[in-house]
């Protein structure tokens, strides 16, 4: 065999053929990349010499609860961790039951565990144990997972029990002795942010459908409406829909009826989300063929039956990623609401700001509330990215 | 008989079903007339638009029309509504700039620009635009030296905690005169216009574009020789200056406005920069391939093929992101800019007329996004294919 003699070109692979190919190419990349250089080092240097000096990093340490729940009572913080738990065992759960389709789910979770686990071991703050605690069960439920028969069953009732578990355990009940109630104003921070996030999005996915549905359907009244109600929510300010939430909500109810203000916002966001997830999902009501309805028809359903059993699954399927893309949205517009006066992470950043000794500290405080999100924002794209693979979204 | 067939037909039925809807429509809508009728009475509060003639008497931060706090309540919100105008329109054109500069960068050849635009992207569209504003306001604008150690750019631009100062133009003596001028050169252009569409019809070969330029030369011909018959140029720079405690002459920024229009257009940039760059890959293949095939050079197959492709897929999308500029730009209450919204809360706080406040509100944005979307959607049918 001669192949064995034959040597790759020497000047396409390397360090220097690299840089020669991808930076110094043509007399306008080097000027490129001397400016890219340029920039990086003027940006980066006073940066890192910041961070690293003039920094004062304490005032993160001091408020981190503040930031994770607000004013959450701190004797029931305990019911928050609760949940954290709850959660880790369902990842684990799911990873030992799905295997492959959760697995990098499951390892993001166990490596975020593992860091925050150093992280506060590192700082010597209280929570290392709960988190370690949290990465025992998850491990723990990771193992039944894999013996558990039935699995997929119980695991995917049980995430659909652990959102309303979660508000149960959060906001507690007067006929629980373990778990007082706790007023929704003093929910805070992260807490809040995710809570109304999980809200606004599920709680506006049937109505978004019903308008979706509306809004193609045959009877011009409905159309109408549909069409009336989409455009007119898309084409103002979500602000504006929460501000008429706060305030004009109230004037609509019974006298009686006086919702919390995070009941309001949650009700905001389901109303604002719901036509643009109406718009999503007719994207994939437009893209379904028509030989599905006529082959439905030929089968003898009718149209509730044609629209339930067979257009809105293939449908959803296919919208999937941009419903997912709605949801990180909304993640990011639930810091609005700390313009109508609830302690979500911006809130939070702000009145911490207030402190008189933690005055002038906006860009660690800013800096930090930016890492939230985007860490967050990483995880739901890499989860959107593998339940798309997970439901062979354009391949089947 | 007659009761069994009717309620087999599906025109009855079709018809039945909207009566229902309407029904309910109206009965909810009903219910919840009463409820704000018992809770208006309970405060003692009407509902009506008299309120808009009284004196605001709240004084406003910037206004680009004058206003005083002795003016009425429609007065300010004029104000605000053009505050947002103003902000929206600046940070749609500053934003395009931005967005187009970041997608071709994201595209580029070049491993550290390319990687430096992806950053960019991933970071900005990763995070609330409202912590931006936050971060460029609290963070940045404010944290700038103060007024005698202000920060020189060239141009010179100088950059304070009271503001970004810059040159700016003042008219002369010879200003009025000069408008004689400019209205001479405007109705040219439309004259080249005319003629170059007389010469297009009669040319046997395609028009070369060099003759595009006369649009630009034309009107500058006659502004110069309008320069050659006045004493002095009818504009002049004003270079702010240093007096007393602060800036005088020039163009002043506010630092409300300043971070505010600098985070929606970073913020939107990052977003257009994602269309523009999808856009110009969505562009297929063979298209490139056909275009060198036909020898045209790289930058011509840009031009000529590729990016007028690229830019049917793109509007559409970057339409809805212009929108989303301008009702972004109502997060300017969290620093602090008059805009619309802002001062629609002030007036619903000195006034508690919630319903009519919410509805001014709510109209004044649609019809922004109605006309944006009208813009955008005649400029869409222009570009887009004609098929045959």
């Amino acid at each position: 065999m001669t192949t064995a003699e034959v040597k790759p070109p020497v000047l396409t692979i390397g360090p220097l053929a690299w840089l020669r190919k991808n930076l110094f190419s043509t007399w306008y990349n080097i000027a490129l990349t001397l400016l890219a250089i340029w920039l990086l080092s003027a940006l980066l240097e006073p940066a890192i010499q910041w961070g690293t000096t003039e920094a004062r990093w304490g005032v993160i340490k001091a408020n981190l609860t503040l930031f994770m729940v607000g004013q959450y009572p701190r004797s029931q913080i305990g019911r928050v961790w609760l949940t954290v738990y709850l959660l880790a065992g369902l990842i684990g759960l799911s990873w030992g039951v799905w295997k492959n389709a959760a697995r990098g789910f499951a390892l993001i979770a166990v490596s975020a565990g593992a860091a925050f686990t150093m992280i506060a071991l590192f700082f010597r703050w209280d929570a290392w144990t709960q988190w370690l605690l949290a990465e025992a069960i998850l491990l723990i439920f990771y193992f039944i997972g894999l013996y558990l028969p039935r699995g997929t069953l119980i695991t995917a009732v049980a995430w659909f029990l652990y959102f309303p578990f979660v508000f149960l355990v959060i906001g507690g009940s007067k006929y629980i002795a373990t778990l007082p109630p706790v007023p929704s104003n003093l929910w805070g921070g992260l807490l809040l942010t995710l809570l109304l996030t999980i809200v606004g999005n599920f709680g506006a996915l049937p109505l978004g459908i019903l308008l979706a549905l509306g809004r193609r359907s045959k009877l011009p009244v409905i159309r109408y409406f549909s069409i009336g109600y989409i455009e007119i929510i898309r084409g103002v300010p979500l602000i504006t829909i929460l501000y008429t939430a706060a305030i004009l909500l109230p004037y609509f109810l019974p006298i009686d009826v006086r919702p919390s203000q995070v009941i309001r916002a949650m009700i905001g966001f389901v109303i604002f989300e719901a036509a643009y997830q109406a718009e999503n999902v007719r994207g994939g009501l437009q893209a379904i063929d028509r030989g599905q309805y006529e082959a439905a028809h030929a089968l003898g359903l009718n149209g509730t039956q044609t629209t339930i059993l067979i257009i809105l699954p293939q449908a959803l399927r296919m919208v999937v990623p941009a419903l997912f893309n709605s949801f990180i949205s909304l993640f990011k517009d639930t810091s609005l609401v700390a313009l109508i006066g609830l302690f979500e992470i911006v809130r939070i950043a702000r009145s911490i700001l207030a402190q008189t000794e933690w005055l002038g500290t906006h860009r660690e405080v800013f800096l930090f509330a930016f890492i939230i999100y985007w860490v967050f924002n990483l995880a739901f794209t890499y989860g959107n990215r593998r339940v798309e693979e997970a439901l062979g979204v354009g391949k089947r | 008989m007659e009761i069994k067939a009717l309620w087999r037909d599906i025109r009855f039925l079709k018809i039945l079903a909207q009566v229902i809807f309407i029904i309910a429509l109206a009965l909810a809508a009903g219910y919840l007339y009463l409820n704000v009728n018992a809770n208006l009475a309970r405060q003692g509060l009407a509902v009506g638009y008299g309120f808009i003639k009284n004196p605001a008497s709240f004084g406003i931060g910037e206004s680009f029309i004058p206003y005083e706090p002795s003016d009425t309540y429609g007065r300010a919100l004029l104000v605000g509504l053009v505050n947002t105008l103003v902000v929206s329109a600046l940070g749609i054109v500053l934003t395009t700039v931005v967005g187009v500069l970041a997608g071709v960068a994201r595209l580029s050849s070049n491993w550290l620009i390319n990687k430096f635009a992806a950053a960019y992207v991933g970071v900005i569209r990763n995070t609330p635009l409202l912590l931006q504003l936050m971060f460029w306001y609290f963070g940045v604008a404010i944290q700038l030296p103060g007024v005698r150690q202000a920060i020189e750019l060239p141009g010179p631009v100088f950059l304070t905690q009271r503001g970004i100062y810059m040159v700016w133009a003042e008219g002369t003596a010879t200003f009025p005169a000069w408008r004689v001028y400019l209205i001479i050169a405007f109705i040219s252009i439309f004259s080249v216009w005319f003629i170059l569409q007389a010469m297009r019809e009669r040319a046997t070969i395609p028009l070369s574009p060099w003759w595009n330029l006369a649009y630009l030369l034309i009107p500058i011909a006659i502004v110069w020789l309008g320069a050659l018959l006045q004493p002095e140029p009818p504009l002049r720079p004003v270079i702010p200056e240093l007096s007393g405690l602060n800036f005088r002459g020039g163009l002043r920024m506010t630092p409300e406005f300043a971070a505010l229009l600098f985070g929606l257009v970073i913020y939107t940039g990052a977003f257009i920069a994602e269309i523009v760059r999808g856009g110009i890959q969505a562009v297929a293949k063979g298209q490139v391939e056909a275009a060198r095939s036909l020898g045209l050079t790289n930058g011509q197959t840009l031009r000529l093929v590729v990016f007028p492709q690229a830019l049917r897929i793109m509007v559409p999308p970057v339409t809805s992101q212009y929108l989303n500029l301008a009702k972004n730009s109502s997060l300017a209450i969290g620093i602090g800019y008059p805009d619309l919204f802002s001062i629609a809360g002030i007036t619903f706080n000195q006034t508690g007329a919630a319903i009519e406040i919410i509805m001014i509100m709510m109209l004044s944005y649609l019809s922004i996004s109605l006309f944006t979307s009208i813009l955008m959607n005649i400029y869409n049918s222009r570009i887009q294919l004609v098929e045959r």
